[in-house]
Protein backbone atom coordinates (compact mmCIF):
# COMPACT_ATOMS: atom_id res chain seq x y z
CA UNK A 1 0.00 0.00 0.00
CA UNK A 2 1.08 3.56 -0.57
CA UNK A 3 0.59 6.45 1.75
CA UNK A 4 -0.83 9.59 0.21
CA UNK A 5 0.25 13.04 1.35
CA UNK A 6 -0.96 16.38 0.04
CA UNK A 7 0.69 19.76 -0.37
CA UNK A 8 -2.57 21.65 -0.30
CA UNK A 9 -0.80 24.98 -0.58
CA UNK A 10 -0.31 24.20 -4.27
CA UNK A 11 -3.92 23.09 -4.91
CA UNK A 12 -6.09 25.15 -7.28
CA UNK A 13 -9.26 23.17 -6.75
CA UNK A 14 -9.52 22.07 -10.40
CA UNK A 15 -11.08 18.72 -9.47
CA UNK A 16 -9.13 16.65 -12.00
CA UNK A 17 -7.89 14.30 -9.26
CA UNK A 18 -11.45 13.64 -8.13
CA UNK A 19 -12.33 12.65 -11.72
CA UNK A 20 -9.34 10.33 -11.90
CA UNK A 21 -9.70 8.61 -8.53
CA UNK A 22 -11.41 5.25 -8.95
CA UNK A 23 -11.88 4.75 -5.21
CA UNK A 24 -13.77 7.90 -4.36
CA UNK A 25 -11.02 8.84 -1.92
CA UNK A 26 -10.74 12.51 -2.87
CA UNK A 27 -13.08 15.42 -2.33
CA UNK A 28 -13.09 19.18 -2.10
CA UNK A 29 -12.74 20.09 1.55
CA UNK A 30 -14.07 23.09 3.38
CA UNK A 31 -10.57 24.45 3.90
CA UNK A 32 -9.13 27.31 1.86
CA UNK A 33 -5.43 27.75 1.12
CA UNK A 34 -3.43 30.98 0.94
CA UNK A 35 -4.30 31.40 -2.74
CA UNK A 36 -7.97 31.33 -1.90
CA UNK A 37 -8.78 27.93 -3.37
CA UNK A 38 -10.87 25.33 -1.55
CA UNK A 39 -8.40 22.49 -1.35
CA UNK A 40 -8.56 18.73 -1.88
CA UNK A 41 -8.80 16.29 1.01
CA UNK A 42 -7.98 12.57 0.90
CA UNK A 43 -9.69 9.75 2.76
CA UNK A 44 -6.87 7.46 3.91
CA UNK A 45 -9.28 4.59 4.46
CA UNK A 46 -10.35 4.58 0.80
CA UNK A 47 -6.98 5.41 -0.82
CA UNK A 48 -5.02 2.44 -2.19
CA UNK A 49 -1.99 4.50 -3.26
CA UNK A 50 -2.43 3.87 -6.99
CA UNK A 51 -1.02 7.29 -7.88
CA UNK A 52 -3.63 8.31 -10.46
CA UNK A 53 -4.09 11.60 -8.60
CA UNK A 54 -0.36 12.26 -8.85
CA UNK A 55 -0.44 11.52 -12.57
CA UNK A 56 -3.28 13.88 -13.49
CA UNK A 57 -2.62 16.72 -11.03
CA UNK A 58 -1.28 19.81 -12.85
CA UNK A 59 -0.21 21.44 -9.60
CA UNK A 60 2.14 18.95 -7.91
CA UNK A 61 -0.10 18.46 -4.88
CA UNK A 62 0.27 14.71 -4.37
CA UNK A 63 3.01 12.42 -3.13
CA UNK A 64 2.56 8.67 -2.84
CA UNK A 65 5.03 6.90 -0.59
CA UNK A 66 5.42 3.17 -0.98
CA UNK A 67 5.08 1.34 2.32
CA UNK A 68 5.71 -2.17 1.05
CA UNK A 69 9.44 -1.86 0.52
CA UNK A 70 9.44 -2.10 -3.28
CA UNK A 71 10.87 0.87 -5.17
CA UNK A 72 9.53 0.70 -8.68
CA UNK A 73 8.06 3.86 -10.11
CA UNK A 74 5.86 4.68 -13.08
CA UNK B 1 0.32 -2.71 -5.88
CA UNK B 2 2.23 0.15 -4.43
CA UNK B 3 4.74 2.57 -5.77
CA UNK B 4 6.50 5.76 -4.88
CA UNK B 5 5.46 8.83 -6.78
CA UNK B 6 6.93 12.14 -5.84
CA UNK B 7 7.43 15.41 -7.65
CA UNK B 8 10.83 15.52 -9.40
CA UNK B 9 13.54 17.58 -7.75
CA UNK B 10 13.76 19.56 -10.99
CA UNK B 11 10.36 21.07 -10.18
CA UNK B 12 11.21 24.12 -8.08
CA UNK B 13 7.80 24.73 -6.59
CA UNK B 14 4.25 25.70 -7.40
CA UNK B 15 3.48 26.79 -10.94
CA UNK B 16 1.42 29.83 -11.90
CA UNK B 17 -0.74 28.33 -14.61
CA UNK B 18 -4.52 28.67 -14.37
CA UNK B 19 -6.49 25.98 -12.51
CA UNK B 20 -6.82 22.86 -14.66
CA UNK B 21 -4.27 24.01 -17.26
CA UNK B 22 -2.44 21.15 -18.92
CA UNK B 23 0.89 22.98 -18.97
CA UNK B 24 1.52 21.97 -15.35
CA UNK B 25 1.32 18.29 -16.25
CA UNK B 26 3.54 18.72 -19.32
CA UNK B 27 6.21 20.54 -17.30
CA UNK B 28 6.22 17.73 -14.74
CA UNK B 29 6.50 15.09 -17.48
CA UNK B 30 9.50 16.91 -18.95
CA UNK B 31 11.13 17.09 -15.51
CA UNK B 32 10.52 13.38 -14.93
CA UNK B 33 11.88 12.49 -18.38
CA UNK B 34 15.01 14.60 -17.91
CA UNK B 35 15.78 13.08 -14.52
CA UNK B 36 15.15 9.51 -15.66
CA UNK B 37 17.39 10.02 -18.70
CA UNK B 38 20.10 11.68 -16.62
CA UNK B 39 19.91 15.02 -18.42
CA UNK B 40 18.47 17.29 -15.75
CA UNK B 41 21.85 18.99 -15.32
CA UNK B 42 22.73 19.51 -18.98
CA UNK B 43 19.32 20.27 -20.50
CA UNK B 44 18.66 23.69 -22.03
CA UNK B 45 15.12 24.91 -22.66
CA UNK B 46 14.31 27.58 -25.25
CA UNK B 47 11.24 29.23 -23.74
CA UNK B 48 8.54 30.72 -25.94
CA UNK B 49 6.33 33.73 -25.31
CA UNK B 50 2.80 33.23 -24.01
CA UNK B 51 1.49 30.93 -21.28
CA UNK B 52 4.37 28.58 -22.06
CA UNK B 53 6.82 31.16 -20.68
CA UNK B 54 5.46 30.31 -17.22
CA UNK B 55 7.60 27.18 -17.46
CA UNK B 56 10.20 29.54 -16.02
CA UNK B 57 8.46 29.48 -12.67
CA UNK B 58 8.41 25.75 -12.05
CA UNK B 59 11.13 24.06 -14.09
CA UNK B 60 14.57 24.29 -12.51
CA UNK B 61 16.88 23.77 -15.48
CA UNK B 62 18.86 26.13 -17.71
CA UNK B 63 16.50 28.18 -19.88
CA UNK B 64 16.62 31.08 -22.29
CA UNK B 65 13.76 33.45 -23.08
CA UNK B 66 13.24 33.78 -26.81
CA UNK B 67 11.47 36.33 -29.03
CA UNK B 68 7.87 35.45 -29.82
CA UNK B 69 7.74 32.50 -32.23
CA UNK B 70 11.49 32.11 -32.39
CA UNK B 71 12.10 29.51 -29.69
CA UNK B 72 12.74 26.78 -32.24
CA UNK B 73 15.26 28.98 -34.06
CA UNK B 74 16.99 29.70 -30.73
CA UNK B 75 16.98 26.00 -29.83
CA UNK B 76 18.47 25.15 -33.23
CA UNK B 77 21.31 27.61 -32.65
CA UNK B 78 21.96 26.40 -29.11
CA UNK B 79 22.06 22.77 -30.23
CA UNK B 80 24.51 23.59 -33.02
CA UNK B 81 27.01 25.16 -30.64
CA UNK B 82 26.35 22.79 -27.72
CA UNK B 83 25.64 19.45 -29.37
CA UNK B 84 26.34 17.52 -26.17
CA UNK B 85 23.50 19.20 -24.31
CA UNK B 86 19.89 18.09 -24.44
CA UNK B 87 18.11 21.06 -26.04
CA UNK B 88 14.39 21.53 -26.42
CA UNK B 89 11.99 24.34 -27.15
CA UNK B 90 8.84 24.72 -25.06
CA UNK B 91 6.12 26.44 -27.07
CA UNK B 92 2.39 26.83 -27.39
CA UNK B 93 0.47 26.45 -30.62
CA UNK B 94 0.11 30.19 -31.05
CA UNK B 95 3.83 30.76 -30.69
CA UNK B 96 5.06 27.83 -32.75
CA UNK B 97 2.39 27.51 -35.42
CA UNK B 98 1.25 31.07 -36.02
CA UNK B 99 3.93 33.62 -35.23
CA UNK B 100 6.77 31.09 -35.46
CA UNK B 101 5.52 28.75 -38.18
CA UNK B 102 8.47 29.54 -40.45
CA UNK B 103 10.98 28.76 -37.71
CA UNK B 104 9.09 25.60 -36.79
CA UNK B 105 8.88 24.23 -40.31
CA UNK B 106 12.45 25.11 -41.24
CA UNK B 107 13.80 23.57 -38.05
CA UNK B 108 12.31 20.30 -39.20
CA UNK B 109 13.25 20.83 -42.84
CA UNK B 110 16.89 21.60 -41.93
CA UNK B 111 16.89 18.56 -39.63
CA UNK B 112 17.95 20.61 -36.61
CA UNK B 113 18.75 18.07 -33.94
CA UNK B 114 16.75 19.40 -31.01
CA UNK B 115 13.34 18.49 -29.63
CA UNK B 116 10.34 20.74 -30.07
CA UNK B 117 7.59 20.50 -27.45
CA UNK B 118 4.34 22.08 -28.68
CA UNK B 119 1.50 22.44 -26.19
CA UNK B 120 -1.61 22.75 -28.33
CA UNK B 121 -4.64 24.24 -26.59
CA UNK B 122 -6.14 25.82 -29.68
CA UNK B 123 -6.03 29.44 -28.53
CA UNK B 124 -3.68 32.30 -27.67
CA UNK B 125 -4.17 31.84 -23.93
CA UNK B 126 -2.18 34.57 -22.24
CA UNK B 127 -3.51 37.38 -24.42
CA UNK B 128 -7.16 36.52 -23.82
CA UNK B 129 -8.19 33.55 -25.91
CA UNK B 130 -7.81 34.71 -29.51
CA UNK B 131 -8.03 32.08 -32.24
CA UNK B 132 -4.85 30.26 -33.19
CA UNK B 133 -4.17 28.21 -36.32
CA UNK B 134 -5.21 25.16 -34.30
CA UNK B 135 -8.64 26.48 -33.25
CA UNK B 136 -11.25 23.95 -34.33
CA UNK B 137 -14.01 24.66 -36.82
CA UNK B 138 -16.99 26.13 -35.00
CA UNK B 139 -14.96 26.96 -31.88
CA UNK B 140 -15.81 30.35 -30.42
CA UNK B 141 -12.95 32.59 -29.40
CA UNK B 142 -12.55 36.32 -28.92
CA UNK B 143 -11.61 36.66 -32.62
CA UNK B 144 -14.07 34.06 -33.93
CA UNK B 145 -17.13 35.13 -32.00
CA UNK B 146 -19.52 33.15 -34.21
CA UNK B 147 -17.20 30.16 -34.31
CA UNK B 148 -14.26 29.52 -36.61
CA UNK B 149 -15.35 29.04 -40.22
CA UNK B 150 -13.43 27.43 -43.06
CA UNK B 151 -14.50 30.27 -45.32
CA UNK B 152 -12.95 32.96 -43.13
CA UNK B 153 -10.01 31.16 -41.50
CA UNK B 154 -9.33 27.92 -43.34
CA UNK B 155 -8.99 24.55 -41.67
CA UNK B 156 -7.10 23.91 -38.40
CA UNK B 157 -3.39 23.34 -38.88
CA UNK B 158 -2.17 19.79 -38.32
CA UNK B 159 1.57 20.23 -37.88
CA UNK B 160 2.16 16.49 -37.59
CA UNK B 161 0.89 16.01 -41.14
CA UNK B 162 3.27 18.73 -42.35
CA UNK B 163 6.25 17.31 -40.45
CA UNK B 164 5.36 13.80 -41.55
CA UNK B 165 6.20 14.71 -45.15
CA UNK B 166 9.79 15.58 -44.21
CA UNK B 167 11.71 12.33 -44.56
CA UNK B 168 14.66 13.28 -42.33
CA UNK B 169 12.56 13.80 -39.18
CA UNK B 170 13.66 11.40 -36.44
CA UNK B 171 10.66 11.23 -34.13
CA UNK B 172 7.12 12.63 -34.17
CA UNK B 173 4.29 12.00 -31.75
CA UNK B 174 1.12 13.63 -30.56
CA UNK B 175 0.15 13.10 -26.95
CA UNK B 176 -2.55 14.44 -24.68
CA UNK B 177 -3.08 15.21 -21.00
CA UNK B 178 -6.80 14.49 -20.82
CA UNK B 179 -6.49 11.31 -18.74
CA UNK B 180 -3.91 9.28 -16.84
CA UNK B 181 -3.29 6.77 -19.61
CA UNK B 182 -2.59 9.48 -22.17
CA UNK B 183 -0.41 11.38 -19.71
CA UNK B 184 1.76 8.29 -19.20
CA UNK B 185 1.90 7.75 -22.97
CA UNK B 186 2.90 11.38 -23.47
CA UNK B 187 5.76 10.97 -21.02
CA UNK B 188 6.94 7.99 -23.07
CA UNK B 189 6.79 10.10 -26.24
CA UNK B 190 8.83 12.87 -24.64
CA UNK B 191 11.48 10.40 -23.50
CA UNK B 192 11.70 8.81 -26.94
CA UNK B 193 12.03 12.24 -28.57
CA UNK B 194 14.85 13.17 -26.17
CA UNK B 195 16.55 9.83 -26.80
CA UNK B 196 16.32 10.34 -30.56
CA UNK B 197 17.90 13.76 -30.17
CA UNK B 198 20.78 12.53 -28.02
CA UNK B 199 21.37 9.68 -30.47
CA UNK B 200 21.91 12.36 -33.11
CA UNK B 201 19.08 10.97 -35.21
CA UNK B 202 17.63 14.35 -36.16
CA UNK B 203 14.70 16.66 -35.48
CA UNK B 204 12.08 15.42 -33.03
CA UNK B 205 8.78 16.91 -31.97
CA UNK B 206 6.03 16.05 -29.51
CA UNK B 207 2.76 17.94 -29.83
CA UNK B 208 0.57 17.68 -26.75
CA UNK B 209 -3.18 18.34 -26.72
CA UNK B 210 -3.90 20.40 -23.63
CA UNK B 211 -6.93 22.20 -22.20
CA UNK B 212 -7.37 25.91 -21.63
CA UNK B 213 -10.34 25.96 -19.26
CA UNK B 214 -10.05 29.73 -18.77
CA UNK B 215 -10.37 30.66 -22.43
CA UNK B 216 -12.57 27.73 -23.42
CA UNK B 217 -14.93 28.97 -20.70
CA UNK B 218 -15.30 25.45 -19.36
CA UNK B 219 -14.70 23.65 -16.09
CA UNK B 220 -11.35 21.77 -16.04
CA UNK B 221 -13.07 18.38 -16.02
CA UNK B 222 -15.29 19.36 -18.97
CA UNK B 223 -12.21 20.63 -20.84
CA UNK B 224 -10.63 17.20 -20.55
CA UNK B 225 -13.79 15.61 -21.90
CA UNK B 226 -13.67 18.01 -24.85
CA UNK B 227 -10.15 16.83 -25.68
CA UNK B 228 -11.22 13.19 -25.36
CA UNK B 229 -14.06 13.89 -27.77
CA UNK B 230 -13.83 16.58 -30.42
CA UNK B 231 -10.20 17.71 -30.14
CA UNK B 232 -8.56 14.28 -30.38
CA UNK B 233 -10.99 13.38 -33.18
CA UNK B 234 -9.44 16.11 -35.32
CA UNK B 235 -5.90 15.72 -34.00
CA UNK B 236 -5.29 11.95 -33.73
CA UNK B 237 -3.14 10.88 -30.78
CA UNK B 238 -0.17 8.57 -31.17
CA UNK B 239 3.27 8.17 -32.66
CA UNK B 240 3.63 9.39 -36.24
CA UNK B 241 7.32 8.76 -36.93
CA UNK B 242 9.55 6.44 -34.91
CA UNK B 243 13.09 5.39 -35.65
CA UNK B 244 13.48 7.94 -38.43
CA UNK B 245 16.30 10.33 -39.11
CA UNK B 246 19.96 9.80 -39.86
CA UNK B 247 20.19 6.45 -38.11
CA UNK B 248 17.25 4.97 -40.00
Amino acid sequence: MGKISLNTGYCKSCGLCIRACTRGALSISGKTNEKGYRVIAADDMKCVGCGLCYTVCPDYVFTIEDQTGSEWTV
Amino acid sequence: MAMTKKIPDTIKGANTFCPGCGHGVVVRLIAEALEELGHADDAICAVAVGCSCLVNVALGIDKIGCPHGRASACAAGIKRVRPGNLVFSYQGDGDSLSIGLAETVYSAQRNEKFTQIIVNNGVFGMTGGQASPCTLIGQKTTTTVDGRSVNMSGVPLDIMKMFGQIESVAYLARGSVHDAQNILNTKRYIKKAFEAQMAGAGFSCVEILSPCPTNWHMEPVDSMERIAGVVSAYYPIGEIVTGGGLNA
